[in-house]
């Protein structure tokens, strides 16, 4: 496929995602649909762009593994693994509801795909470290991608695992920030802020390249492997928005876990085109 | 670090065990690993090290990516051991402990060494006694205690055999082989080291030989103590338990943790809702003051004599 092909696909997917995850948050009245929109470009282009797998063999031992570190946003991770073809669509249709398999956060033993149960902040990392150990001892050539919220990054178990990853110069381990600058009742920085984020990596021996979390083309590119391949870890800082493609989510805290009515719902529809 | 306890002829630290067979596992499997937070010494991992040195992970002092290397490791199929301090490893990463390896359920071996309260002098911060409590409401993570060296080697295999997660709980404090005949480890089965009728002492690692010397002074009283090693925490064996009950009429654990949600609350739990008898229950009843292990185990009753007096005083509870 031609990039212009792989970056129009990626676009297509990535509207499908937001629409039926919002659709999702709708229903269910429940969801993060902020954080879901942040990060959503991100998780199509690695699903439809970059990753290796195979959706009807998820233990395959050489696929490429992505962690959802921030498991909060299950609209976006959850729609990715149906448009991967993990699971029917109707199954999206439970989200929430007692007994489904789509639980408020994705637990790996309910849905193939799921590479490792996230929820509590600063898990991702760590764990995605250990599989990328994994396949430095085992000289496999599978990449491994973790994608973290920035409010995130202020839990230490992050920073632990950086410092190992960094020193073991674990070259096909990427780690992703979802850079939207607000957690859940501010902005990062007015919590306890990030910047400069790029300088923090590089100094803990990482490859950092700041790009924009919504141009799929950037994110392809900044994503795919060079010839070669890499010496250290890479982190992405991905400067995103909050809420992204909804006119009245942008850039709002409240929509971290705000629900849409009827009426916000069919406006966001109508925007999501 | 606490001094080391004075030999004693026949008595074993069963980190010694562990070094062994882990060793020995990892020769056949290429798949298992080691991962520690700068404690090769204190988990006697340096024989493993030096034969394996790429097998071993050594993070650094960072229990929460610790234990997330290690749900990790099990994603990418291989078969990690994580070993440290059992006051580190399960207070500082409990988080990890319930959602990376108990909630997703990887197959991973937890191994908290030097446990209980053998750092002695250094206090509760270095104390493992609330261990038993943080991890049995993680009940598909299995939690053997093991009382003696062959049990330790016996444990460290099964655990590697075993898909899923398991916490080992070893101590540094030396303990004589039990003498038991044709002993075979069954994770979740008790074992039954002495037989009796008037009382059980339900015991568990360091605490099961010292059982075994009370049930001695009380036989020259004429009283016949069952004693029975809990090395599974959990899974609990609940029929011997009920059996231990009805047939002896009262029961006495005995444990190196908090009294509260360990062993004996598991027991007194387990009885209190389906035959209600006597259970008295010895260990520590919260931090401990300062003092050598020797002293900690005397001041609290931890001795033979120590568990010969609630023995006496839970048959004295029984109903006519």
């Amino acid at each position: 496929m031609l990039k212009n092909d792989i970056v129009d696909t990626i676009r297509d997917k990535a509207l499908w995602m937001r629409r039926r995850a919002f659709t999702m948050v709708h229903d269910a009245q429940l969801g993060h649909p902020g954080g879901d929109f942040s990060a959503i470009d991100i998780i199509a282009t690695l699903y439809f762009g970059v990753m290796r797998y195979d959706a009807k063999k998820p233990d395959m031992p050489e696929r490429d593994r992505f962690i959802m570190s921030k498991g909060h946003a299950t609209g976006a991770l959850y729609t990715a693994l149906c448009a991967a073809g993990y699971y029917p669509e109707d199954w999206l249709k439970t989200y929430m509801q007692p007994q489904s398999k789509l639980n408020g956060h994705p637990n790996r033993n309910y849905l193939p795909g799921v590479e490792t149960n996230t929820g509590p902040l600063g898990h991702g990392l760590p764990v995605a470290l250990g599989i990328a150990i994994a396949g430095q001892m085992t000289k496999s050539d599978y990449r491994t991608f973790v994608l973290t919220g920035d409010g995130e990054l202020q839990e230490g178990s992050n920073w632990e695992a950086a410092m190992t990853a960094g020193n073991r110069k674990l070259g096909k381990f990427t780690l992703i920030v979802d850079r939207n600058r607000l957690q859940q009742g501010m902005g990062t920085e007015e919590t306890n802020g990030l910047d400069p984020l790029d300088d923090k990596f590089r100094a803990f021996g990482w490859d950092v390249e700041v790009v924009d979390g919504h141009d799929v083309g950037a994110l392809f590119n900044a994503l795919s492997e060079p010839p070669g391949g890499r010496s250290k870890p890479l982190c992405i800082i991905a400067n995103t928005i909050k809420g992204k493609g909804v006119s009245f989510m942008e850039n709002k805290a409240s929509w971290h876990h705000g629900v849409p009515n009827a009426e916000q719902y069919n406006t966001a529809m109508e925007e999501l085109v | 670090m606490a001094a080391p306890a004075a030999k004693q002829e026949g008595f074993y630290d069963c980190r010694d065990a562990w070094a062994r067979t882990i060793e020995e596992l990892a020769e056949n499997d290429p798949r298992i690993v080691a991962v520690v937070n700068d404690s090769v010494g204190s988990s006697k991992l340096g024989g493993f090290q030096k034969k394996f040195p790429d097998r071993l992970i050594n993070v650094g002092i960072a229990e929460q990516n610790m234990v997330g290397v290690g749900a990790g490791l099990a994603n990418g199929g291989r078969i990690p051991f994580v070993s440290a301090a059992a006051c580190f490893l399960t207070g500082r990463a409990l988080e990890q402990v319930k959602a990376d390896i108990a909630y997703a359920g990887f197959n991973v071996k937890l191994v908290g060494q030097s446990s209980g309260v053998a750092y002695g002098e250094l206090g509760p911060t270095h104390h493992s006694i609330e261990d038993f409590a943080w991890l049995r409401p993680l009940s598909n993570i299995t939690m053997v205690v093991p009382a003696d060296s062959w049990e330790t080697a016996e444990a460290v295999k099964w655990a590697a055999a075993h898909e899923g997660p398991v916490y080992i709980r070893l101590s540094r404090m030396p303990v004589p082989d039990l003498a038991v005949e044709n002993r075979k480890f069954e994770p979740g089965k008790a074992e039954l080291v002495r037989s009796g009728s008037d009382v059980t002492i339900i015991a568990c690692g360091t605490m099961v030989h010292l059982a075994v010397q009370a049930a001695a002074e009380l036989e020259a009283e004429g009283i016949s103590a069952r004693i029975l090693n809990m090395a599974t925490i959990t899974p609990l064996d609940e029929a011997a338990i009920s059996a231990a009950a009805s047939e002896t009429g009262a029961i006495v654990t005995v444990e190196e943790a908090n009294i509260h949600g360990g062993l004996g609350g598991a027991v007194a739990e387990h009885t209190s809702a389906n035959l209600p008898v006597p259970v008295e229950r010895m260990g520590f009843p919260g931090f401990v003051p300062t003092g050598s292990v020797e002293w900690l185990f005397d001041h609290f009753g931890l001795t033979a004599t120590g568990i010969a007096r609630s023995a006496r005083k839970a048959i004295g509870r029984k109903r006519g």
